[in-house]
């Protein structure tokens, strides 16, 4: 199967770096903003996110992670993950104005339901959406992002995955694999 | 993706440890859920969930009903006392009625051994068994198990101690089966009426000696004597019964090691249990209470996932 490189580990860390000073812009100190990466890829954006942020002098940043599993669309229809993770949400989100984080956009599904499984800790007063990775032309329901890492074209069989040196890659890297497509 | 190797909860003797891992592991995540400040997930909103009660219960029913409601499942309820059982119906004839009205999922609770076997052989629905008789009891022993393992961090070459009446505790065998599956080592004790005859043959050990039992083990699970269940006298008093086999504050402080204190529900104070060692802060009574909640909810939730669709594209 062709796999093709699409980002190397500098320029993921450049762009993460371009969508940090995104976050500044937007958020000034970030009193009253709530960083939450969706479970389970978003943590590691999230991660090396809240590290440039802080770096850069944001100091009291909070963030908490996401899991969905429970507010899936397609629960009962076979091969969904039934295997929950972590949510760790230590703020409560009323009035607050909430992030979402995750390393690849595709049908748009995951987002809908993070949506709903956010309410969970009360009504936030805006959420936006920022990911390393937008899979254009492939949406499956009406959402978009907010902040945007890289835009690719990718048709459906085709698989995106984002690997972290921190977890057992050889370096930071985004590569496209191409599907078998009819 | 991981899912049960069974489609209804009829016992732990059915489950294979990788099962129970795996309704742990949910069971973790559902009690993040159930601290939330909206305690609820949509997950089951297209199940029906019939709980069948043929014998009282009060805790369990809650418990179960609002692992349901947490989960967005329809629940409707039943209790034998009010109910056609009465006026001379069958167990099949009962349930298939209440599943023609487009019921997915059974509760049951039951005074016969076997009972949700039976109807698991017999109707089209995912069966929970939610005690049958004096025979499993097996979201108890799922809880209990999971409280354990909470606290201590693993169950794998943990002694525990299940103390009181044995013979007549479906919580008793759930457990042991549960608890061996999971790697941990059990002993019964109690008075000798009240351990069954060959309760060695289940690869557990018995002692008469709540003492010598406690300075064994690790976790002692106060079992409750059930009056209710015994026709004749298993032993002369009450009173003799708590000086024997009843666990109080000077016992406890006296022991070796600080062990860790369960009771299923509900306590007779002052009987197997005193109040200062139940409210003490070696007792996990209320975590048990709290996480039986949280495994229901994973039971049911991984139960509903191996179901096929109401309606298919």
């Amino acid at each position: 199967m062709d796999k093709k490189k699409l980002l190397d580990a500098r320029s993921i860390s450049i762009t993460l770096n371009r969508l940090a000073q995104q976050l500044i812009e937007n958020h000034g100190d970030f009193q009253n903003t709530v960083l939450i990466g969706l479970q389970t890829r978003g943590i590691y954006v999230l991660e090396k996110l809240v590290a440039i942020l802080n770096a850069n002098g944001v100091n009291k940043l909070a963030s908490g992670t996401l899991d969905i599993t429970f507010f899936r669309d397609d629960f009962r229809r076979r091969d969904s993950p039934l295997e929950p993770s972590m949510t760790k949400i230590d703020v409560l989100l009323e009035g607050k104005k909430v992030v979402f984080i995750d390393d690849v956009l595709y049908t748009g599904r995951s987002v809908r339901s993070a949506m709903d499984a956010v309410q969970s800790f009360g009504r936030p007063s805006e959420i936006e959406l920022l990911v390393l990775i937008d899979r254009r032309f492939s949406r499956e329901l009406p959402i978009q992002p907010d902040y945007v890492g890289e835009q690719v074209d990718s048709l459906a069989g085709d698989r995106v995955s984002v690997e972290w040196q921190d977890i057992n890659a050889s370096e930071d890297a985004v590569y496209l694999e191409k599907g078998i497509h009819e | 993706m991981s899912e049960l190797s069974v489609n209804h909860l009829l016992g732990i003797k059915y489950l294979q440890s990788s099962d129970i891992q795996l309704i742990f592991d949910t069971a973790k995540q559902f009690k993040e859920v159930i601290n939330r400040p909206i305690k609820k997930v949509p997950s089951l909103r297209d199940i029906t969930v019939a709980n069948l009660f043929f014998e009282n219960s009060t805790r369990t029913r809650l418990s179960f009903e609002l692992a349901e409601k947490r989960l967005s499942a329809d629940v409707i309820n039943f209790s034998a006392a009010s109910s056609s059982v009465s006026k001379g119906e069958t167990l099949i004839d009962t349930v298939n009625n209440i599943l023609s009205m487009k019921v997915d999922m059974v509760v049951m609770r039951h005074p016969k051994p076997g009972a949700a076997y039976f109807l698991s052989q017999n109707v089209d629905s995912i069966i929970v068994n939610a005690g049958d008789g004096a025979h499993e009891h097996p979201t108890q022993a799922l809880l209990d198990a999971f409280s354990i393992q909470e606290r201590l961090g693993s169950l794998e070459g943990k002694k525990i101690a299940i103390v009181g009446d044995i013979l007549h505790s479906r919580v008793a065998l759930s457990n042991i089966l549960c608890l061996q599956k999971m790697g941990a080592e059990v002993r019964v004790c109690g008075p000798s009426t009240l351990i069954p005859k060959h309760i060695e043959s289940l690869g557990v050990k018995q002692s008469f000696n709540l003492r010598e039992t406690l300075e064994w083990c690790d976790v002692a699970n106060m079992l409750r004597v059930q009056h209710e269940r015994q026709d004749l006298k298993y032993f002369p008093s009450i009173r003799e019964y708590t000086q024997q086999y009843g666990i109080d504050k000077a016992l406890l402080d006296s022991l070796g090691q600080k062990i860790v204190i369960m009771h299923p529900g509900p306590i007779n104070r002052g009987v197997e249990i005193s109040t200062d060692v139940a409210d003490s802060d070696q007792s996990i009574i209320l975590n048990q209470v709290e996480n039986g909640v949280a495994i229901r909810m994973a039971v049911m939730y991984l139960l509903a996932a191996k179901k096929e669709m109401n309606f298919k594209a």
